[in-house]
C-alpha cells in the first residue's frame, strides 16, 4: 500500500532536492542520524500560487494528486496546507462522481 | 424573492444518440430552467471523453456543463429530469457562488495586504531619504 505512495514521494524529494540546490544549501539531507530521514518543511503548493479555489472539472492538476491506485495523495507527502488539502480531496470526490477521476484503479 | 444562488450543474449523455438528439436535449433542459424562473448564465459542451470508470457498460460520455444562476427550485426540476431521462448516465450539481465569493474575500484580502505593505516600504524609504537628506544639510 506504501509503495504506490513511494514512488511519488521521490518525485517531490527530487524536485525539493533541485530547489535545494538551486538556493546553496547543504547538501546531504537525507538519512539523518540512526538512519531515519531528516525533516525538511514542505511547502503548500496552493499557497505559493495563491489559488482560492480548486475546481472538481480541473482534471489535470487533481490528476497530480491521485496516484497509481486512485487513492488522494495524502498531505503529509503533498505538503499541502490544511486548507488546501481540504478543497483537492474535496474536488477530487466531486470528479470521481462524475466519472472524470476514478475511484480506484488497479 | 428568494436568495439567487449560482450553480454548476455538469451531466454526461450518453453517445449512442445522435448529436442532434443531445443539442435537442440540451435545449429541453435549458427551457425547463427558464420557465422555472431560472437563468442560464453559461453552457459549455465539454465534448466526448472517456469516462473513468464504466457506468452501465458505457465507457464513454458526452460531457456538458452549465451555469444556472436561480433559487434552487429549477434545480431540483431539472435534477428530476435528468434522473428521469435514460439519456443522461449522470449529473453533479454544485453550488458555486459561497465558494467564489470566500475566493474573492481572499484576494482582496491579499490586495489589501499587498498595498499595506507597499505603502509602509514607501513611506520607510522615504523617511529614510528625509534622514539622510538632512544629515547631508547639517555637513553643509
Amino acid at each position: 500500500m506504501s509503495r504506490d505512495y513511494d514512488d511519488r514521494d521521490s518525485i517531490f524529494e527530487v524536485e525539493e532536492e533541485i530547489e535545494r540546490g538551486g538556493r546553496g544549501g547543504g547538501g546531504g539531507g537525507r538519512g539523518g542520524p540512526g538512519g531515519r530521514r531528516m525533516h525538511r518543511r514542505k511547502i503548500c503548493r496552493f499557497c505559493i500560487e495563491k489559488v482560492d479555489l480548486i475546481d472538481f472539472k480541473d482534471v489535470k492538476l487533481l490528476q497530480s494528486y491521485i496516484p497509481e491506485r486512485g487513492k488522494i495523495l495524502p498531505r503529509r507527502i503533498s505538503g499541502a496546507c490544511a486548507t488546501h488539502q481540504r478543497m483537492l480531496s474535496e474536488a477530487i470526490k466531486r470528479a470521481r462522481n462524475i466519472a472524470l477521476l476514478p475511484y480506484a484503479t488497479d | 424573492m428568494a436568495t439567487q444562488r449560482i450553480y454548476e450543474v455538469m451531466f454526461i449523455v450518453d453517445t449512442s444518440v445522435t448529436d442532434d438528439d443531445i443539442t435537442r436535449l440540451n435545449e429541453n433542459l435549458q427551457q425547463i430552467i427558464k420557465d422555472q424562473g431560472g437563468s442560464i448564465t453559461k453552457v459549455e459542451n465539454m465534448g466526448r471523453r472517456q469516462l473513468a470508470y464504466p457506468i452501465g457498460r458505457k465507457t464513454d460520455g458526452f460531457y456538458v456543463l452549465f451555469e444556472v444562476e436561480g433559487t434552487g427550485r429549477e434545480i431540483a426540476e431539472l435534477e428530476r429530469r435528468m434522473r428521469v431521462n435514460d439519456q443522461v448516465l449522470r449529473y453533479i450539481t454544485v453550488r458555486v457562488d459561497e465558494d467564489r465569493q470566500r475566493a474573492e474575500k481572499f484576494k482582496a484580502k491579499r490586495a489589501r495586504k499587498a498595498t499595506r505593505r507597499a505603502s509602509r516600504g514607501s513611506t520607510a524609504s522615504s523617511s529614510r531619504r528625509e534622514a539622510k537628506e538632512t544629515s547631508s544639510a547639517s555637513e553643509e
